[in-house]
């Protein structure tokens, strides 16, 4: 044994009280320093320091879904506002065109209305027209009856004449 | 380029040639086991090489006259003269007259231990400060270098094992942690300020262990100390219940104790051993192709050695710490 070769010394094994003590302290106090300088702060900086990370992956994940919400959201209104616009153009449209529809027909009607007025005008005139003419050609005749009757009396030429000249009159008037 | 380096290396063992401090008779076999010994045991100096040594200073306490002598192992000079009473043997001090002593003195495993201490203090201060100054900003420098480390601890050794309560124990923890491993990593430069087998002392390794326990007792609950003295067992088992769980209570920090203890100074040894395979082989000098030889095995065993020391240095931190923390976790645990 190479513990005890030395004429079975157990200096090896055996603890030596200086050293004891001297370790006793040293390791005591470096502990006791150790503790309060170093590894005490050390261990809450480290600490803090992972709850601060922890915290900013945190906020992040939370700040990106709410990112993600309100993108969800802009797209959502987005889509809204344009089914309304569409909505609104669709009105419009159909507006447009019942109003072309409707003053086509208005039109119509009134165009319809102007041009019966207008036959009915026409008819009126043409009757008036009609009735006056009727009542010259009587007036006339009855004129031509009036002065044929008067020369009936004088001589045949006479006559004759007259009624050339009556004739004349009427064609030139 | 080979053969320049071994001989390199077997001109620096020819300075380095008072490592063999028990010059042995004349054709005699060189024993290495007394180097290896003297090299892994705490010493009052700092050797260098040669006669080359670091003095410390010695306090040394007279148990029989109670008197207190203090003075640098200077006075010594390497065991060549006697003070007060008291020589120098192999690094070491020992009375002259045989009288009981108790040795305070700042030896080299105190140093290493004070130097890895200050070391540690104003590392780890600097980082806190980085971390109050640079709040809230991503580590930088020697900061981010040590978080990983610290997170490690906090969140494989003590977060599993302790659960909502390891910031309470986390400081012990993280100190007991990066102590094996600054200190272990500098018993394996081999010279100052390295060199010191400070957790293959079992007097260190007693005092961490004791500070597992002390912690370990101190903070556990109504359930733990139910456990031991009021095991769910029929009660006429519980007189050897309670001596089971008594032991227990004294073994685990002493399992912690051992293996620390044993698993550094394991590794001590075997690199020593294999440096020694130079000197066996080489017979003192006398035999330089054999020395050359010594070398040549030796060299890449000790390299692949120092490189699984490194591997253990931490290892063996981890394994101190992830213990520690379990006994103190089983001892706060509420009822399962």
């Amino acid at each position: 044994m190479i513990i005890l070769s030395e004429g079975g010394n157990l200096n090896l094994i055996t603890p030596d009280p200086g050293l004891v003590f001297w370790t006793f302290l040293i390791f005591g106090i470096l502990w006791f320093l150790l503790a309060k300088y170093a590894f005490k702060p050390i261990g809450k900086a480290l600490k803090d320091r992972e709850t601060a990370i922890q915290d900013a992956l945190d906020t992040a994940k939370k700040t990106r879904e709410e990112m993600a919400q309100l993108k969800a959201e802009n797209l959502e209104l987005l889509n809204q506002a344009k089914e309304e616009r569409n909505a609104i153009l669709k009105e419009a449209k159909e507006i447009k065109e019942e109003i072309i529809s409707e003053a086509k027909e208005k039109a119509k009607v009134e165009a319809n209305k102007i041009v019966e007025d207008a036959k009915r005008e026409i008819e009126n005139k043409k009757m008036a027209a009609i009735v006056d003419v009727k009542n010259e050609v009587g007036a006339m005749a009855v004129d031509i009856a009036e002065k044929i009757l008067h020369k009936e009396l004088d001589s045949k030429e006479a006559h004759q004449n007259l009624i050339k000249n009556l004739v004349n009159e009427i064609s030139m008037s | 380029m080979c053969r320049s380096f071994i001989a390199f290396f077997v001109s620096i063992l020819f300075i380095n040639i008072s490592f063999a401090a028990d010059a042995p008779a004349e054709g005699e076999p060189y024993n290495p086991s007394a180097d290896i010994m003297h090299h892994i045991a705490d010493a009052n100096e700092f050797h260098v090489f040669g006669d080359i040594s670091i003095p410390l200073p010695v306090i040394l306490y007279n148990q029989e006259s109670g008197d207190f002598d203090m003075f640098m192992s200077s006075k010594f000079e390497h065991g060549a003269k006697e003070v007060n009473g008291y020589v120098l043997d192999h690094g070491q001090v020992v009375s002259a007259s045989g009288h009981k002593f108790i040795d305070f003195s700042i030896t080299k495993n105190v140093f290493t231990m004070l130097f890895a201490s200050i070391l540690m203090f104003i590392l780890f201060v600097s980082i806190a400060k980085a971390y109050r100054e640079r709040e809230g900003k991503a580590p930088k420098g020697v900061q981010s270098f040590f978080e990983p480390l610290i997170l490690f601890v906090r969140d494989e050794i003590a977060v599993p094992n302790l659960g909502h309560r390891a910031d309470r124990f986390l400081p012990y923890l993280l100190t007991v942690f990066f102590f094996i491993w600054i200190v272990n990593m500098m018993g394996l430069i081999p010279i100052f300020p390295g060199s010191a087998n400070v957790t293959g002392n079992i007097a260190v390794t007693l005092v961490l262990a004791f500070f597992t326990m002390l912690i370990t007792n101190l903070s556990g609950n109504k359930y733990y100390w139910k456990h031991i003295f009021a095991p769910e067992v029929p009660f006429w088992l519980w007189p050897i219940m309670v001596i089971v769980e008594m032991i227990g209570v004294i073994a685990k920090p002493f399992a912690l104790m051992i293996r620390l203890f044993a698993n550094i100074t394991a590794g001590h040894i075997i690199i020593l051993s294999l440096v020694s395979l130079i000197f066996v082989f080489g017979e003192l000098g006398k035999n330089m192709g054999g020395a050359a030889l010594g070398a040549g095995i030796a060299i890449p065993f000790v390299l692949f050695m120092n490189l699984i020391e490194l591997l253990v240095a931490f290892l063996q931190a981890f394994i101190f710490t992830i213990l520690s923390a379990v006994f103190i976790g089983l001892a706060v645990e509420e009822a399962h």
